[in-house]
């Protein structure tokens, strides 16, 4: 099987956010920054069993600068094959995936997974871009894959419930939570990693049709008003009456 | 308290220099099973009052077989266009982009509404790859149309943090976050257009579609009635059931909670679990750690019932009740059911 698996770099989830003076940009001083959870813990390792299984390879795509490449070695350590970084800064979802685009259409790839969002832009929009670029299908919230000769299986999280799907061909998916479990890599990983393939290339010119202009932060909560444990009927009055929300 | 979204209906100034017919709002309004949902009502409104800042008008687009379309109508639309086709039986991203982003075209539309919801999510992206177009997702405002721009405002960072998006292409794409408008129905039903579409296959099968019946799924819920392992233990959840079918409430879970498969998957809330906005959100027995926050941190209206005055949550919250959630749950569900009882 030949798998992509697209990774992104993003504050760590306990990470304090903040902004420069003007709210134009987001302030990475003191940030630590991980591979989007999804896109490792489901994506990547769901990714790793089924070529461990089924043999092939699992390239990983970043598009990103130079600082990314911690990220990618990550990545090569918990068992990808080979990395590709198209060199270039990532301002909006639609650039990014066109970029993953312009490398998967000659590569034939089986899978193309993506995490369901990243948490720092939550936008949920890079697979599905990708998809419609490769003229794929696409399976967002994907939180089981099993794989069947020329055919997989896929539970899908829709509201409330799960649907689950069969598709031949090629396609994209975006991972959530179930499909797989959190994979430390180990020395010998980290080892490895650093002899793989790893090819930086230039990124191909596409605009930027939406971007973030300026950043602030939510109000802050004015301070919680306490209500006596015996008293939910005032917790009840104060719900219908100040807060108006029953 | 956040008290969300106002819709300013003021005409706006800018609109005159703008070409109404050309930045036509279609607003492709989700159904399932047929019926149409709250949020497909959510994002007509929104797509009326935002052609309404451009001077223009606003249509909607049903797919398939869905159940009198022409309420839409109710919510602001001046026409409603049904697709016909047995290829949009389930969800297919694929099959419905194409037929939107052919609607889209035939119809001119310059700015397309979806609804933030699993299948809107599916769908967004396809449709700015295909239709050329910035997009966002996930819209918290209506559009800022001053000076010819557009720009529309969305939470990042899971919450923590609000960005202004600016989108420069000729079709603007956006889905709207669950309860970020209220429903704004004074209009009327109206006739429903068939427009002539042809869908492309689709290339998935949906083997099979299990859904809890009866329950307003969480992304759409107004209110939410949440619990974590401050319960014990799963058998421990009749009181926590019995608030929220008082309430009219859906019930939500922390993370170890359905790591625990004391609840189902679904109910689980947060960072990796479902990200949820409601009117009111109850957590009782949950210490509020950042990544359950980031899940619920957006609801207008947060309560706290935990016996641990330092539990981290009470700094998120509006109202605050200390004390063991086995006494203070019963009374608050009394109290709920005297008040609606009147
Ligand atoms: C990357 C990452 C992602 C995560 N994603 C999520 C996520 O999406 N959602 C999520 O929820 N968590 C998530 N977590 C886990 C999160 O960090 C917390 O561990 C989790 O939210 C704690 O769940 P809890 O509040 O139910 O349990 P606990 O932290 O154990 O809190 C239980 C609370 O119940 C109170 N309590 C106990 N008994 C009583 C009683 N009788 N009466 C009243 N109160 C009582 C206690 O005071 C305590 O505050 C994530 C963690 C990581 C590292």
């Amino acid at each position: 099987m030949k798998l992509l698996v697209c990774v992104s770099k993003t504050p760590d989830t306990t990470s304090k956010i903040s902004f420069t003076a003007d709210g134009t940009k987001f302030n990475d001083a003191g940030i630590t920054f991980i591979m989007n959870p999804y896109d490792e813990w489901y994506a990547l390792v769901r990714a790793c069993e089924l070529m461990e299984k089924n043999g092939g390879t699992v390239t990983l795509i970043n598009v990103g600068g130079a600082d990314n490449d911690q990220t990618i070695r990550k990545g090569l350590a918990i068992g990808a094959t080979d990395a590709v970084r198209v060199d270039a800064e990532p301002k909006s979802a639609l650039f990014i995936a066109k970029q993953i685009a312009e490398h998967a259409k000659s590569q034939d790839y089986d899978i193309v997974f993506c995490g369901k969002e990243s948490i720092d832009y939550n936008g949920s929009e890079v697979g599905a871009m990708v998809a419609e670029f490769l003229d794929l299908p696409f399976i967002s919230y994907a939180s089981k894959l099993d794989v069947n000769g020329a055919t997989a299986t896929v539970e899908r999280d829709i509201e409330g419930g799960v649907e689950t799907l069969e598709v031949s061909g090629p396609f994209v998916l975006s991972a959530a939570k179930g499909m797989a479990e959190q994979r430390i890599p180990n020395m010998m990983g980290i080892m490895k990693a650093k002899s793989k393939p790893f090819a930086v290339v230039p990124a191909v010119a596409f605009p930027d049709l939406a971007v973030p202009v300026a950043y602030t932060m939510p109000k802050e909560k004015t301070g919680v008003k306490l209500v006596s444990p015996d008293d939910m009927e005032e917790l009840v009055r104060l719900l219908h009456e100040e807060a108006k929300v029953i | 308290m956040d008290t969300g979204l106002q819709i300013g209906l003021e005409t706006n100034p800018q609109s005159a220099i703008r070409n109404p017919k050309s930045e036509m709002v279609i607003v492709f309004a989700e159904a399932t099973n047929g019926q149409l949902k709250k949020a497909a009502f959510e994002a007509v409104t929104y797509g009326a009052a935002t052609a309404q800042l451009l001077g223009s008008q606003c249509v909607a687009l049903t797919l398939g077989n869905v159940q009198n379309p022409g309420q839409l109508g109710i919510y602001g639309a001046s026409k409603v266009f049904n697709v016909q086709g047995t290829a949009f039986g389930n969800f297919d991203s694929q099959v419905y982009a194409s037929a939107i982003a052919q609607a889209t075209e035939k119809l001119g539309a310059l700015v397309v509404v979806l609804s933030h919801t699993s299948t809107g999510k599916s769908l967004l992206g396809r449709l700015a790859a295909r239709l050329n177009a910035g997009s966002v997702p996930g819209a918290k405002s209506l559009p800022d149309v001053s000076g010819g721009g557009f720009k529309v405002t969305k939470g990042v960072y899971s919450g923590k943090a609000i960005a202004t998006y600016e989108i420069s292409s000729p079709i603007k794409l956006i889905s709207l976050g669950g309860n970020e408008i209220p429903l704004k129905a004074d209009g009327n039903e109206v006739a429903i257009e068939t427009l002539e579409i042809a869908a492309p296959t689709s290339k998935v099968k949906v083997l099979s579609v299990k859904r809890e019946d009866g329950i307003v799924p969480l992304p759409e819920a107004t209110t939410v009635v949440s619990a974590g392992r401050g319960m014990k233990g799963p058998e421990n959840w009749g009181i926590v059931e019995e608030l929220a079918q008082v309430m009219g409430a859906t019930t939500a879970c922390s993370r170890p909670v359905a790591d625990a498969d004391w609840r189902p998957h679904h109910e689980h809330v947060g960072q990796t679990g479902v990200a949820i906005r409601p009117n009111l959100y109850i957590a009782i027995g949950i210490s509020g750690a950042i990544q359950h926050l980031a899940g619920v941190n957006q609801s207008k209206v947060i309560v706290v019932i935990n016996k641990d005055p330092e539990a981290p949550f009470f700094k998120a919250a509006d109202y605050g009740v200390v004390g063991d959630l086995f006494e203070v749950v019963p009374k608050l569900t009394a109290a709920m059911r005297k008040l609606k009882q009147g």
